[in-house]
C-alpha cells in the first residue's frame, strides 16, 4: 500500500505539515479561519533535534498493535491497509494512544477520543496534505517493500 | 560611530491572515522573523531582511510580502538613496562594496531591442508537432581536411566536438559559491538533457565524477582543485580568463563558504577566504594563453575540446581573434551583466559591455578574417529566455550558457546576497541546514523543465521563421531586426531596422 | 524608387526545367522554349533564363565570358581589366533578335578568354580559382557591369521577360549543345535589371532554382569567409557559390554536396546502416552553416551533367524523367510532356534525394 514516509535528509524541521494537516482536518476550507489563534492538534508532528527534523505520524503497520490493544473495537484496519478509528465506538480510553510505538495516535482535543491519521481519506482531500505542501520533497506518499 | 542606515525593504505582515504557525521564522537563516510570546505575534526586523522571499514564498496563509521601503531622502537625481547609503556604508566600514549576481543598472538591453521573422507567403512556417525540427549541435573547430580512405570515404578528421542536444549549457558556477546539492541538480539536468554543465573554478566533488561525460572543468587562475583526474573526467575543459560580472579581477570565496568538503575539492585551506589572482601568473600575453592550451591538449591526449572564457571587453574582437588562433576550441564570451558569487560592487556595475554587443563584434571579426570555423562561440551573461538564446544564435552565437537562469529554476530570488553565504534556498551557501533546502531530485527536475520548455519554444520560433535546423539559424542575421536602436547600435549589431525588407 | 538587385535581398518563386541527351547528342535551345513557355504562370514577366551546354565547341578550351553592360564607360573600363588578366581570343556583341515584349535590354558582349599566363603564374592561383576571382571581381567592383556567365564551353543567356520571350531574343534556336536549363522568373519586387534574372553561373557551373530558402544569411555569411561576395543577394547565387566551394574547393562528390546542403534530419541518420550515418554525421558536423532550409528545388547544370536536388521537406515541386538518351528535370510534369508525350520513365524524387544525369562515360 501506499504511506507517508518522510526522508530525514530533506526534512527542513519547517513544521508546515503540522499546519497543513491540522487545516485539512479542520473541515474549514479557509486556513486563517481554521486555525487562527488556535491551539492546532496535527496527526503528523515535527521532531526536531538541533539540525536533525524528522516528521513522524502512523506507520499503517501490518499487524497494528493499537488495533489489538483497542477494547471497544472503535479502530480497525481496513482492506485498503489504513487503519481508522470510529469516533463514535472509541469510548477515550486512550490505551491505542499507550501502546502506540510511534506516538502516532493521540487524543483529540476533546479528551473524549482518540485521533490519528487516515492518509486524508476521511476529510475529502483525496491526497495527504502534509505531502502535496511539503516545501522540499520530504515527505512522500509512496509504496515501498516493507520490512 | 555607525551611521543608522535604513534598510531597503520592509517586511509586511498581514496580521489578519498570520496564524502565528512560524514558519518564516525557522525558515530565515537571517533573523528576520521572531515569534513574540507575550502577543503570541510574529515580528520582523527589516534591517535583516535580504528580500529572498523565502518567507513569501513558504507563507502558507500569504500573510507576508516585502516592499521597497518609502521612507526616503530630499529627492536627488544624482544622489539616489542607494548612492547615498552606499557613502555611509563606506563610511562606516572602510571596505570595498561587494554585491552578488550581474549588474542590475538599467542599462540597455539589447535582446529586448532586436525582432525577430516569421515566414509569410513566400515561403512557409514548419510546423514543429509535426514535422522534424532540429536543436541538436557540435561545438567545437570544424576545420576538417577532406582525405579519403581508400574506398574513398571521407576520414574523420575533425578535432574533438562536443555534442549538445540544445543550444543552451549551464555556465560555470563553482562547488563553494553554490552548494553541493546545487551542483548535483546541475550534473543530473545536464545528464538527462544532453547537455554540459561548468564545474566553475572550484573543482570537481569526487561524487560527481559519474557525471564527467556532461561536466566541463574549468581551469581558473587560482588552479583550485585542478589535477590529472579531474581534467581526465571531464568532456571539455575551459579556461577563464574572465568572467563577465568582474573583468580585470579574480574570482572570490569569502571564508565562510570554505566548508571541509570545500577545502577538499578546492585543495586549499578551510575557512580562508580563496581569492584568485587577476591574471593567470603563466599568462601574460595571447601567445601564453596558446601554451597553456596546448599543455591542457597534451595532458588529456587530444581527446578534449579546450574553452577559452574572457568577459566581454572593449577589444572583445581582436581578443577572440587571438583565441581563435591560440588553438583554442570554444570562446565563451560573459558579458557584463553576467552572475556571480561576490564581486566589488562597483566593477560589477561599471566594467564590461553588453553581451550583443560584443557577440556581434566577434562573430563579424572572426568572419572577415575567414577563422569562424576555429572555433565555436558560447555566449552568457545574461540569457533570460528562449528568445534571448534564438537572437543570440541569429546574431552569430553556436550556443548560451545560462547561469542566473538557472539558478532562479532552483529558487533563486537574486536577492544578490550570494557572498554572505547565508542563502535561504539552499543554493549559495555551504551550512548544512542550509543546504538540504535545495531537494536535487527535484531541482534536477525543475531544471530539465526550464530547458526543455525552452527548447520547444525556440523550435516553435524557428519554425515560424521556417527553419527546421538550428545550424540554418545560426548568424542568420536576416531574421533580426532591430527597433529604438541608433544607426551606430544597429552598425555593430549588423541588423536593420524594423520595418526594411528584405 | 526600386533598388536593384544586390542592394536588397530579393527572394522569388519561379519556374525551372532542364533537359540532357545522355549520348552527347546535340539539341538546340528551341525544346526548352517549348517546356518552360507550358509553366508561363510560373513565372510574371520579370525574368527569365537559359544555361546551354556544350554549345561553343569551336573555342572550348576558353573561358566565355558574357557580359551585361549598362553604359559605355563601365564597357571600356571592363575590356581593360579584361585585358590586363587575359588574352581576349575573340568578342563580339551578342546576336539578339528585336522583340516587342523584350524591352531596356542593356549592351550583351561575348568574349573568349584565356588567362595571361604570366599574371596566372604570379597569382599562385589555380587557373579556375584565378577565373573565378576575376569574375567575382567584376561584379562586385565595376559598376554597370556584369559577368552573367564565365564557364568554357558552355553559356547562359537571361534577361528580363517571359522565358520564352528571352529564348527568342537570344536565338537560342542557332545554339546547340547537349544539356539546357531554363528558368522563368516570378519575383516579389525587382525593378527588372537583367543581371538579376537566374541561371546564375560561375565558371561551368549554373544554377536554377525555385523556392525561398530561410537559411540564406546564415549561408551568404559563411561563404564569404571564403572570398565569395553575394553582391546579388539571390538564394541562387548563393547556392551556386557553395556548390563551387565544395565541389571546386573541397573536393566532395555531388552526392556528399547533397547530403551537406539538404542533409537527412538526424532523426533520419540514425536509422542508416552504420557507413552512410558516418559519413552523413561527419558531413553535417564539417559544413554545418551550409544546411540550407526551407523551400527550393534546383537544377545544376555542370560540364558534363545536370543535377536535380529539392529541400529535405520537398517543399517545392520537382520531376524527374527519361526517354531512351534523354532525361528530364522540371517543375511540373506537364513542360515535360509538351517536349517528349511518350517517356520511359517518370517519378518524383525524395525530398534531399540528388538524381544526377551525366554524360555516359563522364566518370570512370
Amino acid at each position: 500500500m501506499k504511506r507517508i514516509y518522510v526522508n530525514e535528509e530533506w526534512c527542513l524541521g519547517c513544521h508546515l505539515c503540522e499546519y497543513e494537516c491540522a487545516f485539512a482536518n479542520s473541515g474549514i476550507s479557509d486556513m486563517v479561519r481554521a486555525l487562527k489563534g488556535k491551539q492546532i492538534h496535527p496527526l503528523i508532528h515535527i521532531e526536531d533535534s538541533g539540525d536533525v527534523h524528522f516528521a513522524v505520524n502512523c506507520r499503517h503497520c501490518k499487524d497494528p498493535i493499537c488495533v489489538k490493544s483497542c477494547i471497544s473495537g472503535a479502530l480497525s484496519k481496513g482492506k485498503d491497509g489504513i487503519v481508522r478509528i470510529d469516533r463514535d465506538k472509541c469510548v477515550g480510553c486512550l490505551t491505542c494512544v499507550l501502546v502506540c510505538p510511534y506516538g502516532a495516535v493521540l487524543p483529540a482535543p476533546d479528551g473524549h477520543a482518540a485521533m490519528k491519521c487516515a492518509l486524508c481519506t476521511d476529510n475529502g482531500r483525496g491526497e495527504p496534505n502534509c505531502v502535496k505542501y511539503c516545501p522540499n520533497g520530504a515527505i512522500v506518499f509512496e509504496t515501498r517493500e516493507e520490512a | 560611530m555607525e551611521l543608522y542606515i535604513r534598510p531597503d525593504y520592509e517586511v509586511v505582515r498581514n496580521t489578519d491572515k498570520c496564524i502565528a504557525c512560524r514558519v518564516c521564522e525557522r525558515q530565515c537563516a537571517n533573523g528576520v522573523h521572531e515569534y513574540d510570546p507575550a502577543t503570541g505575534k510574529m515580528r520582523a526586523d527589516d534591517s535583516k531582511c535580504v528580500n529572498c522571499h523565502r518567507c513569501v514564498s513558504l507563507c502558507p496563509t500569504h500573510a507576508l510580502k516585502i516592499v521597497k521601503t518609502d521612507d526616503t531622502y530630499r529627492e536627488n537625481a544624482n544622489w539616489g538613496v542607494q548612492t547615498i547609503n552606499e557613502v555611509y556604508r563606506q563610511a562606516n566600514t572602510g571596505g570595498v562594496l561587494l554585491s552578488s549576481m550581474g549588474n542590475p543598472k538599467p542599462y540597455p538591453v539589447f535582446w529586448d531591442k532586436l525582432l525577430l521573422n516569421a515566414s509569410q507567403v513566400t515561403n512557409p512556417p514548419i510546423d514543429p508537432l509535426r514535422e522534424p525540427m532540429e536543436t541538436q549541435l557540435w561545438l567545437g573547430k570544424r576545420t576538417a581536411k577532406i582525405e579519403r580512405d581508400e574506398k574513398g570515404r571521407l576520414k574523420d578528421t575533425l578535432p574533438p566536438q562536443l555534442k549538445l542536444s540544445v543550444p543552451i549549457l549551464f555556465s560555470a558556477m563553482s562547488y563553494g559559491s553554490i552548494s553541493y546539492n546545487a551542483h548535483e541538480s546541475l550534473a543530473r539536468a545536464a545528464e538527462e538533457l544532453g547537455i554540459y554543465y561548468n564545474t566553475g573554478e572550484g573543482g570537481l566533488h569526487r561524487d560527481f565524477y559519474r557525471y564527467g561525460k556532461n561536466t566541463i572543468v574549468q581551469v581558473a587562475s587560482g588552479r583550485f582543485g585542478v589535477h590529472k583526474e579531474y581534467l581526465e573526467a571531464a568532456a571539455a575543459i575551459e579556461i577563464k580568463m574572465g568572467q563577465g560580472a568582474k573583468p580585470g579581477i579574480g574570482g572570490h570565496l569569502p571564508g565562510a563558504k570554505i566548508s571541509e568538503d570545500v577545502s577538499e575539492t578546492r585543495m586549499i585551506p578551510q575557512g580562508v577566504d580563496a581569492i584568485s589572482p587577476a591574471p593567470h601568473h603563466d599568462i601574460y600575453s595571447i601567445e601564453d594563453l596558446k601554451q597553456l592550451v596546448d599543455s591542457l591538449k597534451e595532458a588529456t591526449e587530444h581527446k578534449k575540446p579546450i574553452i577559452v572564457k574572457i568577459a566581454a571587453v572593449h577589444n572583445a574582437a581582436a581578443i577572440a581573434s587571438g583565441i581563435a588562433r591560440s588553438g583554442a576550441d570554444i570562446i565563451a564570451i560573459d558579458g557584463y551583466r553576467g552572475g556571480t558569487g561576490a564581486a566589488p560592487t562597483r566593477i560589477r556595475d561599471n566594467v564590461g559591455i553588453p553581451i550583443e554587443m560584443a557577440l556581434a563584434q566577434i562573430d563579424e571579426r572572426l568572419r572577415s578574417e575567414g577563422i569562424r570555423d576555429e572555433v565555436s562561440i558560447v555566449v552568457g551573461g545574461s540569457i533570460r529566455s528562449s528568445a534571448d538564446v534564438v537572437k543570440a544564435i541569429a546574431l552569430g552565437a553556436d550556443a548560451c550558457y545560462i547561469g542566473t537562469a538557472a539558478l532562479l529554476a532552483l529558487g533563486c530570488h537574486l536577492c544578490r546576497s550570494c557572498h554572505t553565504g547565508k542563502c535561504n534556498w539552499g543554493i549559495a551557501t555551504q551550512q548544512p541546514d542550509l543546504v538540504k533546502r535545495l531537494n536535487p531530485n527535484y531541482g534536477y527536475k525543475r531544471l530539465v523543465n526550464l530547458v526543455t520548455a525552452w527548447k520547444h519554444e525556440i523550435e516553435e520560433i524557428m519554425g515560424g521563421m521556417g527553419i527546421n535546423s538550428l545550424e540554418a539559424l545560426r548568424g542568420n542575421r536576416l531574421m533580426l531586426r532591430g527597433i529604438g536602436l541608433t544607426d551606430t547600435e544597429l552598425r555593430l549589431l549588423g541588423v536593420r531596422y524594423a520595418g526594411e525588407s528584405l | 524608387m526600386l533598388q536593384r538587385e544586390g542592394e536588397f535581398r530579393n527572394p522569388s518563386g519561379c519556374a525551372v526545367t532542364g533537359v540532357i541527351d545522355r549520348s552527347g547528342k546535340k539539341m538546340t535551345g528551341e525544346s526548352m522554349i517549348e517546356a518552360i513557355s507550358v509553366m508561363h504562370d510560373r513565372s510574371n514577366g520579370l525574368g527569365g533564363g537559359f544555361a546551354g551546354y556544350g554549345i561553343y565547341p569551336h573555342y572550348k578550351d576558353f573561358y566565355a565570358f558574357h557580359l551585361f553592360y549598362e553604359t559605355t564607360k563601365a564597357q571600356e573600363e571592363t575590356e581593360a581589366f579584361l585585358k590586363r588578366h587575359f588574352e581576349i581570343v575573340y568578342s563580339s556583341e551578342i546576336q539578339t533578335r528585336k522583340l516587342p515584349s523584350v524591352k531596356n535590354e542593356p549592351g550583351i558582349f561575348r568574349y573568349f578568354l584565356a588567362p595571361l599566363p604570366r599574371k596566372l603564374a604570379n597569382s599562385h592561383l589555380d587557373e579556375r580559382e584565378y577565373v573565378a576571382r576575376c569574375v567575382i571581381r567584376i561584379n562586385a567592383e565595376m559598376k554597370d557591369a556584369y559577368v552573367f556567365s564565365s564557364g568554357k564551353n558552355m553559356g547562359i543567356f537571361k534577361g528580363v521577360g517571359y522565358p520564352e520571350d528571352i529564348g527568342r531574343f537570344y536565338r537560342l534556336e542557332e545554339y546547340e549543345g547537349y544539356a539546357w536549363t531554363c528558368h522563368g522568373r516570378y519575383p516579389t519586387n525587382t525593378p527588372g535589371w537583367w543581371g538579376g534574372a537566374h541561371p546564375f553561373g560561375l565558371l561551368d557551373l549554373s544554377v536554377v532554382h525555385n523556392g525561398e530558402i530561410s537559411s540564406y544569411d546564415a549561408n551568404r555569411r559563411y561563404m564569404e569567409m571564403f572570398g565569395y561576395r553575394c553582391t546579388l543577394q539571390t538564394d541562387t547565387e548563393v547556392i551556386t557559390y557553395i556548390v563551387d566551394y565544395l565541389l571546386r574547393k573541397k573536393g566532395l562528390t555531388l552526392q556528399e554536396i547533397a547530403h551537406v546542403i539538404a542533409a537527412s534530419f538526424w532523426s533520419t541518420i540514425a536509422n542508416k546502416e552504420e557507413s552512410a550515418r558516418e559519413q552523413e554525421t561527419l558531413l553535417r558536423r564539417m559544413f554545418p552553416s551550409l544546411l540550407i532550409t526551407g523551400p527550393f528545388s534546383i537544377i545544376l547544370g555542370y560540364e558534363g551533367g545536370l543535377m536535380a536536388l529539392g529541400d529535405r521537406l520537398k517543399l517545392r515541386s520537382m520531376v524527374c524523367a527519361e526517354k531512351g538518351d534523354k532525361a528530364y528535370i522540371s517543375s511540373e510534369e506537364s513542360a515535360i510532356r509538351k517536349i517528349e508525350p511518350s517517356l520511359d520513365r517518370i517519378f518524383a524524387p525524395a525530398g534531399g534525394e540528388p538524381v544526377i544525369y551525366e554524360l555516359y562515360g563522364r566518370r570512370d
